[in-house]
């Protein structure tokens, strides 16, 4: 992708977009299209932020396109082209296997109602009363019950059932059950509506279809650009420094990290003491580790599911889920399908991580946990595709300390912040005139839904705040 | 604006959301929301496209007055009078 050097970038824009991540990205879209001049800068070679991909052997791996809900139909269209829409397609085969149950599903809530009465003996009253509590949550609700409180009022005691539902969702966005329900309850419903999807192409096409009609609307795309600041004056914002430069602009969008973004980008000197204290109780969430496994030409194996939700660990545990050394893993499985011109086999195992676990270990020490990650891993696998071993020519791997290098963000970060994230990061254009923030935040702004549809609302309240 | 033409815009930015939405059957007095499978962003979809077409800053906590199509054209006739 050819885009704009930054020594060829004008002097003064309507909005700067730090930040290419899916919120970035559609943030400047979404200005574009309503007549604002854009200028998107990206610190990375390419756009994406983690909706990213690269290349070994010739095998393409995707990072963060493991299933996505099907209300990204939808936002798609309205948001982006119909050729985007067009190119999603479901994952109908959701798979789980773990110490208390091994299914099939195809994620939907018609499979999950049956699941439940059939294979757990749920009563059926309880469970249509469970989703539809779920269904009706929202962003406004009681914040203080938790999702282990909201489990147990419906499901005493049955540790199957609760990881059955969080399972998924904690891998998703790396809730645990002490997070809000609240927050819960919107992100499994979005999921629960039709299924699981992914996009048809992989990433990489994705992310070009988006660079193209960016383009088209005009937007100014430049990348390798990182910026050094975003230029406060005065309670307003009046630019960016980048390079050697300073390009104005009335508004700056960061999708940044919303701890980068006050800690690093503006300074904390931009912003009042009340503000401060509310933004130091923010909690960043966890990291993820990946392993990338890619099949040598000519090789293939049967179809063992799309997304497979894996543990050996006797219950579930958000706490063993992030260990270095835990049992508990999805396997993202692409078959030649995933790109019908790119025709190939790859798996992803992801994994929840700490970043301080990873973060303080020597060189010697850090290769060999990763050593042993990838076996581990390997051995998992073998259960699933027997002979995988053999039939492997690629392996590539990743921790928090990979994440926190291509995203910057703060501890590496693979799902933004807890929810009081959420409203620094709403609130943040009241503090700094012309300032905002598009992100990852609040659990529920997490995901590529939620990431995407986060850049329309803010593109708002820039849209306003630009007209005024 | 007169509010025919009123009713006439929002059902025209409604149709570029949800090209499927079917009027026929549409009851002014009901919310939309409930009738047509409107979602809160399309809501903030109608808002900035007023914001755009008619340079109509419509504060967040007002939101509610354009729940049903009758309430939208209410809320909207005087601020549009001069269009």
């Amino acid at each position: 992708m050819a885009f704009t050097p930054l020594d060829k970038v004008g002097d003064r824009f309507d909005v700067i977009v730090v930040g290419s991540g899916l919120g970035g990205l559609t943030c400047a879209n979404r200005l574009a299209r309503a007549g604002h001049h854009v200028l998107l800068l990206e610190h990375h070679t390419r756009l994406g932020g983690l909706a990213t991909w690269f290349t070994r052997n010739g095998h393409i791996f995707d990072v963060s396109l493991h299933g996505f809900p099907y209300g990204m139909v939808k936002t798609c269209r309205k948001y982006w082209t119909k050729e985007i829409r067009d190119a999603i397609v479901q994952l109908k085969n959701i798979v789980f296997d773990n110490p208390q149950f091994s299914l099939t599903t195809t994620f939907s809530r018609e499979d999950f109602v049956r699941i439940l009465r059939q294979e757990f003996g749920v009563d059926r009253a309880v469970v249509e009363r469970f989703f539809t509590t779920v269904a009706g949550m929202n962003f406004y609700d009681d914040r203080t019950m938790t999702t282990r409180e909201l489990f147990e009022e419906f499901f005493p005691g049955r540790s199957d059932v609760h990881r059955l539902l969080m399972e998924p969702i904690t891998y998703a966005n790396g809730s645990t059950l002490d997070d809000p329900a609240i927050t819960y309850g919107i992100v499994f419903s979005n999921f629960m509506n039709r299924g699981v999807y992914t996009f048809e192409g992989g990433t990489d096409r994705l992310i070009g279809m988006m660079a193209d009609e960016l383009r088209k609307n005009g937007v100014t795309i430049c990348t390798s650009a990182r910026v050094d600041r975003i230029v406060v004056e005065k309670g307003r914002t009046r630019g960016v420094a980048v390079g050697e430069r300073v390009i104005a602009a009335p508004a700056v969008v960061s999708n940044a990290g919303i701890t980068n973004t006050i800690d690093k980008l503006a300074g904390r000197d931009a912003f009042s003491d009340d503000f401060l204290a509310g933004f130091d109780r923010v909690q960043v969430n966890n990291s993820s580790c990946q392993v990338y496994l890619g099949i040598r030409k000519g090789e293939s194996f049967d179809d063992v599911g799309d997304l497979l939700f894996t543990s050996t660990s006797p219950e579930f545990s958000s706490e063993e889920m992030r260990d270095m050394e835990t049992g508990s893993r999805t396997f993202s499985v692409y078959y030649p399908r995933t790109r019908p011109d790119h025709p190939d086999y790859t798996v992803v195992a992801s994994m929840n991580a700490n970043y301080e676990d990873w973060a303080g270990l020597d060189e010697e020490a850090y290769g060999r946990a990763k050593e042993a990650m990838v076996a581990r891993c390997l051995d998992d696998l073998e259960r699933y595709i027997p002979g995988i071993r053999g039939r492997i020519d690629t392996i590539e791997s990743a921790t928090p300390r990979t994440f926190h290098r291509y995203t910057l963000h703060t501890r590496g970060t693979s799902f933004g912040t807890k929810f009081e994230g959420l409203d620094i990061s709403r609130s943040i254009f009241r503090e700094v005139g012309g300032l905002f923030h598009v992100g990852s935040v609040g659990i529920i702004m997490s995901g590529w839904l939620g990431a995407i549809n986060y850049g329309v609302i803010v593109a708002n309240d820039v849209d306003a705040f630009l007209r005024t | 604006m007169t509010r025919d033409e009123i009713k006439d815009m929002i059902l025209e930015i409604i149709e570029d959301i949800d090209e499927e939405a079917e009027f026929d059957q549409l009851d002014p007095d009901e919310p939309l929301r409930d009738q047509l499978d409107l979602d809160s962003m399309d809501f903030l979809d109608i808002v900035m496209e007023l914001r755009k077409r008619y340079k109509l800053q419509i504060p967040e906590e007002e939101y509610p007055q354009l729940a049903t199509l009758t309430s939208c054209v209410n809320y909207l006739e005087p601020r549009l009078k001069d269009v």
